[in-house]
């Protein structure tokens, strides 16, 4: 199990993407869905928000460990920026696995690099 | 605030521990999940089969609008932006599931404050990293999730200054000049002098009139002068300058004459004999020019 790489997993960062997301996660800070206010900030477009990262992180996970699957933990590293217009995509390998919990390292990079460096524990199937 | 007094007020944040916040304005629920998994774009049928929240909407349930919820952690961000440190950057976020959230549940949130560290030269500029974390507490007081969040408080670095237009009259720059141009910028009157004989010769040139070497070397003049002689220059018009100006050759008690303008003093008061002392003006972001004022002045 250990050394197992995950299906890589590649999302296109449409705005609808990062302002639906932002939406669903309560997130109603203009840098995710108002594109003139973003770039007159400085940012070059809107940008996912750090709940989106995590539920995708988690989602990455449990696309490939299935349903069964309890998540214990998600730690994330955050880097570059996610901007809409750009593609977000996810690499992960089983780096550790004791007692009932595995460790799986998720990568998320975009254009300009590594967007989230991930760390998430789960247990795969509930006893 | 000074940093020792931002860390000063980041511990006493830290001391008082714990603070619940308000409950979530919702309990979790189905719908707000099932718009959560939608935008995601996560097909896990587990949470809505068994009536439970994804983990990572943890905090979701309790974003709140804007400050309805004073923190520990507002009012230290509140003085780090009022102390500069207006930038903002998550750098960390680390959760962690005591287990998932009920459909039905009320979450609270509760913050504390864990550390402050800094400052720290960063790719971003120089700034604090301010650490928090977040318990959820579910039905029964226990918790049910738990977050350690970090973000960068950094002070955005000064635009780069605004470059000034080139000044038009540059002067000719060469092996012979540029120690005279080089301390006009460190606000020194350089003459030159013969390395062998020690004449002092003005303007520059290759060789010593006296003593015929070709060796050189400079002097730095006092910065006294008076005014030998002078014109007031009314027309043509110079590009960079506004007319009339006042062009002088300067004595300088080390023995040589120099031509420079008399700035800082009415036209109709310049004369003759007048006692000057050499000041410096930035034509453009690379030429500084020796002028000269009044000596009372």
């Amino acid at each position: 199990m250990i050394g197992t790489a995950l299906p890589e997993l590649s999302i296109e960062l449409t705005p609808t993407v990062v302002i639906s997301t932002a939406l669903a996660t309560r997130d109603f800070t203009p840098v995710h869905h108002d594109t003139a206010l973003a770039r007159a900030q400085g940012s070059k477009d809107i940008f996912l928000n750090i709940l989106t990262t995590m539920g995708l992180v988690e989602r990455y996970v449990t696309d490939w460990a299935g349903p069964r699957a309890v998540i214990r933990s998600i730690d994330v590293k955050l880097g570059v920026p996610a901007y809409a217009g750009d593609r977000l995509t996810f690499t992960g390998t089983v780096v550790a696995g004791a007692d009932d919990r595995l460790t799986v390292e998720v990568r998320g990079r975009v254009s300009l690099g590594d967007h989230a460096t991930a760390t998430v524990t789960f247990t795969p199937e509930e006893s | 605030m000074t940093d020792e007094e931002l860390h000063e007020l980041a511990g006493k944040q830290v001391a008082l521990g714990e603070m619940r916040g308000a409950p979530a304005p919702d309990p979790v629920n189905v719908p707000m999940i099932r718009h959560w998994l939608t935008a995601m774009g996560d097909t896990n049928p587990a949470y809505l089969d068994q009536g439970l929240a994804p983990p990572a909407m943890a905090q979701v349930w309790t974003m709140q609008g804007a400050g309805q919820n004073r923190s520990p952690v507002d009012d230290l961000l509140a003085a780090l932006n009022g102390s500069g440190y207006t930038g903002v950057v998550a750098t960390n976020c680390e959760q962690t599931y005591h287990r998932y959230a009920r459909v039905g549940e009320l979450l609270t949130p509760a913050t504390r404050l864990t550390g402050l560290a800094g400052p720290k030269r960063t790719a971003l500029g120089v700034g604090f990293f301010a650490t928090w974390n977040v318990t959820w507490y579910g039905d029964g007081d226990e918790p049910v999730a738990e977050m350690m969040f970090r973000v960068l408080k950094f002070r955005p670095r000064e635009p780069e200054p605004e470059r000034r237009p080139p000044y038009p009259l540059q002067p000719a720059v060469n092996q012979d000049t540029a120690f005279f141009w080089e301390g006009a910028k460190q606000e020194e009157l350089r003459i030159q002098c013969c390395a062998d004989c020690g004449e002092l010769r003005h303007p520059p040139g290759p060789m010593c009139s006296r003593c015929r070497s070709a060796n050189r070397s400079h002097t730095v003049a006092s910065g006294a002068g008076t005014l030998y002689s002078y014109v007031v220059h009314h027309h043509p018009p110079v590009p960079g300058r506004a007319t009339p100006f006042v062009v002088g050759v300067v004595e300088l008690p080390e023995g040589v004459r120099i031509v420079g303008n008399v700035v800082d003093c009415p036209i109709g008061e310049v004369e003759i004999g007048m006692r000057l002392k050499v000041t410096y003006r930035a034509m453009d972001d690379r030429l500084v020019l020796p002028v000269w004022a009044p000596e009372e002045s």
